[in-house]
Order: C-alpha cells, then structure tokens, then sequence
C-alpha cells in the first residue's frame, strides 16, 4: 500500500490533486501529474521509496496539441501501483530523462522516443530501440499515416 | 604360398585403414544417432535402408556433392590443409594398433610413442583451421581447442608413462601380450602393480576424451557458444574431414585405453584371443563414450582446464610415484 | 584482415552475437565487446521481429486485438490473453462467471507449466545437454494436446472472451489433465535426479550470473528472476485476480540470486502450478462459461486501466486508456522479458562467454515478446 509520506511527498511534486483511484476499477493506487522538469525529482522520490519502474510509456493527444508521458512504478514488497504523468506540448516534446535513477528506464525512454519522438534530456544515447537504425517516424503519434 | 612382399603387404593395410577410418566415421555416426535417438524416446534414423543403416552413405555422398563454400577473407592456405591435418594423422596412427596379434600393419617397437606423437599434429589442425577462418567464433574455438589439448596431453602421457614402467615396453602387441590369461591380468586389474590401476584408467579415458573433443568436454564446437566453433566456416566436405578425424580420434583414443588396460585382443577368460575380443570391447568403450555425451550438459572451459591441472595432474603424479616406489620396493619384499 | 587486426590497441573486439545464434532462442542480437572470452560490454539489440502491435491495438476494435495477444508469446500465450482480458473487463465493469474463472486458471497454469517445460529443455540445451529437451517436449505434448482440445489451437492461442471463456470444456478434459499431473509428478523426481543434481550443471549455474534483488529493482525485473533473487513477488498474490485467492499456493523463492537459484524457482513453480490445476479442478463449479450480460460492442468509459498478470515470465501489465469508442486510444503491452532483458549488459560484464549464456539462458527469453 502507497504509505502517507509518500502520497505527501508526491504532492509537493504534483501540478494539481492527486488522484486516489479504487483499485478494483482502475488498476492502479496512485495518479498523480507532475510538471515535466519534475519527472526526475518524483522519480528520486519513488526510487527512495524502494519502487520499481513497471514501464514508460506516451500517449498522444493530438486535439489538445500535447503528449503525455506516464510512468508505471510498483512496489516489490509492499505492492501498490503508482502512475506519474507529465504533460508536455507536441510542437517541442521534451522532458529529463530518469535513467540516471532508473537505468532500467533506458530502454523504456529509447522505445518512448521510437514510437511518439518525445525527447528525453540527458539520457546518454536515444537510438531506435524497436524500429530500424534509420527510423525517422513515429508511428504512435495520432498524426502518422504509414 | 608365399607371404606377400613387404610394401605389397603395407599398401593393402594402409588402403585396408581408411577404408576402415572412413566406414567406422559413417557408422559411428549412425550408431551415434541411433543411440542418441533411443537415448531421447526417438526412433533415430530409419528412413534409408534397413534401421537407416544406408543413412550414413545417403550423408557422405550429400557432403561430397555440395559445393564446397569458401568465404572472403580466408587464409587459402590454412584453410584448405587444415581439414587434412587432422584426418591423416588419425589415419596413420591406427599403422600401429593391433588388431590382433598378427593383424597390424606395423609392427614397431616405439608403437605407442609414434601414435602420441601423431595425436599431437590433430591439435594443429584444429589451431590452423579456426584461425585460417577468419573467424572470431573459430578463433575462439581454436584458441580453447589448443588449451584444451595442452592442459590434457599431460596427465595422458603421464598415466601413459606409468603403464610404460610398469610394462617395460612401448610396443603395443608386446603390451597385449602380457596381458595374456584371463580378465585379472588385464592392467586396468592388475592391482600388484599399482593399486591404484583403475584410477590410471578412469584419468586415460577421460584425458582421452577431452583429447578428441567429446562431450562434455566438446567447447571447441560448443554450439550454443560458438556456433560450431573450429569449423563453422567449413561446409560439405571440408566439414567432413573433420568430421571423420573427429570419429577416428574417438576410435584410436578408445583403441588405445583397449590395448593398455582391458588386454586389447585377449579373451576375458583366456580364450580364443583374435580380433573379435579387441573389436568388441573397443565398440563397448565407443558406446560409453557416446552415452555420455547424450546424458551430461557442456562443461565450461575453465571448469575443464580446473579439472585438468588441479585434479588430473596432481593424481597422475601421485600415481607415477607410486608406482615407481611399488616398481622398487615389490622385489624387495618378494625377491 | 585477420581477427587480431581488428582489435584496437585495448586488445578488445566485438563479437557479434546473433540475431541468427543457437543461444538466443529468436532473432535477437547481442553485441559482445570481449576481452579474450570475458564479456567487457554487451549491449542487446532489439527490434528484428519487431510488429508494432500498439498501433494495431489503435487501429481494431477491442475484441480484434485479442488474437494479437497470442502472439506476444508464443509460449504462453494464455497469459497474455488473459492480461488484456482482464484490463478490458476492468475497463467496461464486465463480471465473469465463476466456471469461467476457474477454467482460465487450468488453463492458464497448465499453459505456464508447457511454457517452464520449454524453457527447462532449451535452458539444458544451452549448457550442451540435449536429452532433456526431448523429455520436456514429451511432457508438453500432452498439455497442447490438452490446450487444443480445449481452445482449437496449438501455441497462439486465443480462447479468452470478455466475460468468459469461449467454451466449454470437456469432462474428458479434467481427466486428462489430472491424468497429465499424475504423469508429471512421477517424472519431475527423474528431472531432479538426472539434471538438477548433475555435477557439471551445478558447476555451471551455482554462484554464477548474480542478479541481486537491488539490480532486479533498478532494472524493473519481475517474475523467476526476482524471485530467484529471493523476493517473494508474484502478482496473483500482489494484486490478486480471478480465482487466485481461493487456492491454495506458494510462491517459491531462492534467494542466491545466481542462475542456480532462477532454475529451482522455476522448477518449483511446476509444481505449485500443479497444485493449483489440481484444486481448480477439484473445486470447478458448474454454469455459465460466458457472462450473459456481456455486451456485444464495447465501449469503455474514458480514463486510464490497467491490469497486471503473472505470465510465466513476470508482470505482464497492459495499460489501456480509452475515448470512449469502440477502439482503444492507447494500448500499452508491459512485457515482462524486455525489462528482464534490458539487466543482461550489466549482470554479464566481466563475465565469461558460456557463463553469460548461461545467464542470459536462465533469464528465459522469449523474443517476440520483447520485440511487441
């Protein structure tokens, strides 16, 4: 279960409410959005926590001119699933990478950036992971065509 | 009649080998996959002839006629004399074995010295044929196949060294000779001279199958590491060469634990010595080896050059000196 | 150019491992920076079967993709139906009848049971033993056979329905598969005794290829592998679904942390497996296989789900997040071997050639699962 300091330290981070789903009809205990330059500071946060990074992953919501990059994070040993989000605009999709917390994230960051071409600041080498060496699209973005 | 002329007689015997070395290749390879398939709840071949007993000529002739593919960047040179270096001096090796008492091309007195130092070329070809491939999986293959062959030849020789003081002679039929009389004076049980003659036996063989790259001991074609290490550039019969001085290694490293241990030609109970008692145990070692290779995972290779330099050497040594204290101190006691 | 000339002057040079090797079971490559036989590098490299089933989940309706499920991994693919199954029921609130709960779970465990099997052959088979694979293979035939019976497919299959199962099964069915788990429990001692206590295997896999439970942490690890690292992580106990918390299992740890440890788990969870077969099939209640309420078109409220199974491998999740029509607007496959994998380059530096197989063996790999 998501222990108080937690859900207090998660607030600070948070752009507004968190939001404490029921489980049965979700899948998951925690949501909360952060702003993107406060993707790594969460992550330090659940990292310290003792969590472990489920998946990265990005949506595209082309009508509101933004991507969301939400990260799945769960507990081991006391399990309780929490989502981070963050949103950043389409035009310039860009946020931290947490691979420094997280090297287990560098895969997922490398996919995140294949399919939707969000960048991830710092992290040390965003080649396609999944599509080919010279892929130039993004293929889960809302916009692409084949 | 007269007997025939000297070369006459060694041409036939020479012809009479390969055709010996080359039939025991493609039938082993058949027992082989006989008895790997019986070992596995299959069938194995069965297709080709009776019990698939034509299988293995349908497979020589498949080699022989598929292009032989040679690849850029080869050394030409190596590559092409290394698949011969390590057939013929497992042909040539079997000149000395007898087969039985008169049955052996040559008789010669440094008999079991000249297959030693014939088995020893084998390893170059291995060696040449990994680094003429231009390959980083052969060279591999090659560089362990070298360590392999060094780190096994000790313990060999020297467990070969005993039986040579023990039977003061390196002549192989003279070696069988003494071994005259029933199962209890096969060396393997003579414990009057060494006590310790079965662990002499158990290190020759083992040493004699890391020697010829057999599972467990196979890393030089280790296929879930190196694809199929010293030869993976070689294709039809360049591949069959060293397919077939694999198998005739099998057959004189188990030729050879024959002759020195279990009598060679002599019957188990002193009778009706000839070719049969020789052929049969050595095709009863053969089948040891191969139930061994279907039942036991790979090794790595420094758990093989481990087992080789702190367990084989140091008993091989031990048994050395104690034989030479027995060789000294038995007449003492029983002048 | 020889070999030796390729080397630069640290005396290093890449190996390319794959995407065509025997040992890595698939078509993934790893490229090896080596320093004689000891790994100093080894960076996986993905994608080769690589199909891009996110965006076909956008572009189908719900119950289109299910097929797609089955083909993440081949070897168990129940689970994976079952994933999504569950994320797509969580999502419409759809309930599913009692005998379909426990039909899943037989089937299921008896599709991880095939799915150890495989892997306990291909596993021997890189340490160069070859005869387990044909006993374990042996084994498994009886479980397809079983599985075919049931769902009309082999290996992908697609038998999970939302609300249900898509049909019944078989008296004929319990009684074989009984039947099966009495014939695997007299040859699991023979495993035991004929592999698991073999010298050269213990050599092989005893204090070799650590991944201790920080790096499975770091690295999102879940599954044998966690567990061999002695945490007791399993998500039907975690966040318990379908009729799990009405039987009775363990969940099997080690806690070396060593490839030895990743190989007895798994063994272990054959037999906890047949454990739960045999309560689910003793406990099997009758009615309907299908929820009658079920609706024909889905079409999920809006928001975030997500559902999370045990597959044979680890976690696999699947997040969904739906528009409200009959396609989903994101569909997100959280497969457990691409995080276990993506551990391998750290777990095997410094370490020798076979030893990283071994390793990277006893991760349990299946390819097209990573690659989506």
């Amino acid at each position: 279960m998501i222990s108080q300091e937690l859900k207090n330290a998660l607030a600070k981070l948070a752009v507004n409410e968190a939001v404490v789903p029921d489980f049965k009809d979700k899948g998951f205990h925690l949501d909360v959005a952060v702003a993107p330059d406060a993707v790594a500071p969460a992550a330090e946060v659940m990292n310290l926590a003792g969590f472990f990074l489920e998946a990265i992953t990005g949506v595209d919501w082309l009508a509101e001119g933004q991507m969301e990059v939400v990260y799945d994070y769960n507990h081991s040993i006391s399990p309780g699933r929490v989502v981070i989000r963050a949103r950043v605009s389409r035009a310039t999709p860009e946020l931290p990478t947490i691979s420094a917390i997280y090297p287990g994230a560098l895969w997922h960051e490398r996919e995140t950036h294949d399919f939707f071409g969000i960048v991830f600041t710092g992290h040390p080498d965003l080649k396609p992971l999944l599509l080919p060496e010279d892929a130039d699209f993004h293929p889960l973005r809302k916009d692409y065509t084949s | 009649m007269n007997p025939p002329s000297e070369p006459i007689r060694l041409l036939a015997f020479l012809i009479g080998l390969i055709i010996f070395a080359a039939l025991n290749a493609a039938y082993l390879v058949w027992l082989e996959r006989k008895v790997a398939g019986h070992v596995q709840r299959r069938i194995g071949p069965k297709e080709v002839g009776p019990f698939g007993l034509l299988q293995p000529l349908v497979d020589g002739i498949k080699l022989m006629t598929k292009q032989i593919l040679v690849p850029d960047h080869i050394d030409p040179i190596l590559f092409r004399i290394a698949p011969p270096l390590l057939l013929i001096p497992a042909v040539m090796s079997f000149v000395t074995i007898p087969f039985s008492e008169t049955l052996v091309a040559r008789d010669i007195n440094l008999g079991l010295l000249m297959i030693f130092a014939f088995a020893s070329i084998n390893v170059l070809g291995i060696l040449l044929g990994g680094w003429g491939s231009n390959n980083k999986y052969a060279v591999i293959a090659a560089a362990r196949g070298v360590s392999q062959n060094v780190a096994y030849e000790i313990p060999m020789l020297i467990t070969v060294i005993t039986m040579v003081m023990i039977t003061h002679t390196l002549n192989l039929n003279e070696i069988v000779r003494q071994q005259a009389g029933g199962i209890f004076n096969w060396y393997i049980f003579r414990w009057s001279a060494n006590p310790l003659m079965l662990v002499s036996f158990l290190i020759f063989f083992t040493c004699s199958m890391a020697e010829t790259n057999r599972a467990p001991f196979d890393l030089g074609e280790a296929e879930s590491e190196l694809v199929a290490g010293y030869h993976t550039e070689y294709s039809g019969m360049g591949f069959g060469l060293f397919f077939m001085g694999e198998y005739a290694n099998i057959v004189i490293g188990c030729s050879l634990a024959t002759l020195l241990f279990l009598g060679g030609w002599q019957c188990p109970f002193g009778l009706w010595p000839g070719v049969h008692w020789f052929l049969i145990k050595l095709y009863l070692l053969i089948f040891t080896v191969i139930l061994i290779r279907w039942t036991f995972p790979r090794t790595t290779i420094y758990g093989l050059l481990n087992l080789s330099w702190k367990i084989l050497i140091p008993f091989a040594l031990f048994n050395l000196i104690l034989t030479g204290a027995m060789l000294k101190i038995w007449p003492l006691i029983f002048p | 150019m020889s070999v030796l000339a390729q080397c630069d002057s640290k005396e290093t040079f890449v190996l390319n491992l794959g995407p065509q090797h025997p040992a890595t079971h698939g078509v993934l490559r790893v490229k090896l920076t080596m320093d004689g036989e000891y790994i100093r590098q080894a960076e996986p490299v993905l994608g080769y079967i690589h199909r891009m089933h996110e965006k076909m989940g956008e572009n189908r309706t719900w119950a289109q993709f299910m097929p797609n499920t089955g083909r993440l991994d081949y070897l168990s693919a129940l689970s994976y139906n079952h994933g999504y199954v569950l994320a797509v029921e969580r999502a419409a609130a759809i309930e599913v009848p009692e005998r379909a709960e426990y039909i899943r779970v037989i089937t299921v465990e008896l599709n991880r049971i095939s799915s150890h099997l495989v892997w306990f052959g291909a596993f021997i088979l890189d340490l160069g033993g070859f005869t387990p694979l044909l006993y374990a293979f042996d084994d498994r035939e009886i479980i397809l056979d079983l599985l075919q019976a049931v769902t009309g497919s082999r290996l992908t299959y697609c038998y999970f329905r939302f609300g249900g199962v898509y049909n019944d099964i078989e008296p004929d069915f319990i009684t074989g598969t009984l039947a099966f788990i009495k014939r695997l429990r007299a040859r699991m001692p023979m495993y035991h005794n004929l592999v698991t206590k073999n010298i050269i295997l213990v050599k092989r896999l005893k204090d070799i290829g650590f991944v201790p439970a920080e790096m499975c942490r770091k690295y999102g690890a879940t599954g044998p592998v966690l567990r061999g690292a002695g945490v007791a992580y399993d998500v039907r106990r975690a966040e318990p679904y379908s009729v799990y918390p009405e039987l009775d299992f363990d969940i099997p740890t080690h806690p070396e942390g060593d490839s030895m440890a990743r190989y007895l788990v798994r063994m272990d969870e054959i037999e906890q497996s047949m454990r739960i077969i045999e309560q689910a099939c003793t406990k099997l209640p009758n009615g309907p296989v299908m929820a009658e309420k079920a609706p024909k078109i889905i079409k999920p409220a809006k928001g975030d789900y997500y559902a999370a199974v045990e597959a044979a491998r680890g976690s696999f999740g699947v997040r969904l997040v739906s528009d409200g029509t009959n396609t989903p607007y994101r569909l997100k496959l959280r497969s457990p071997s691409y995080s276990n994998l993506s551990l391998f380059g750290e777990a095997s530096r410094g370490m020798l050639l076979p030893d990283a197989l071994a390793l990277m063996g006893s991760l349990d790999l299946v390819i097209p699962e990573i690659d989506r």
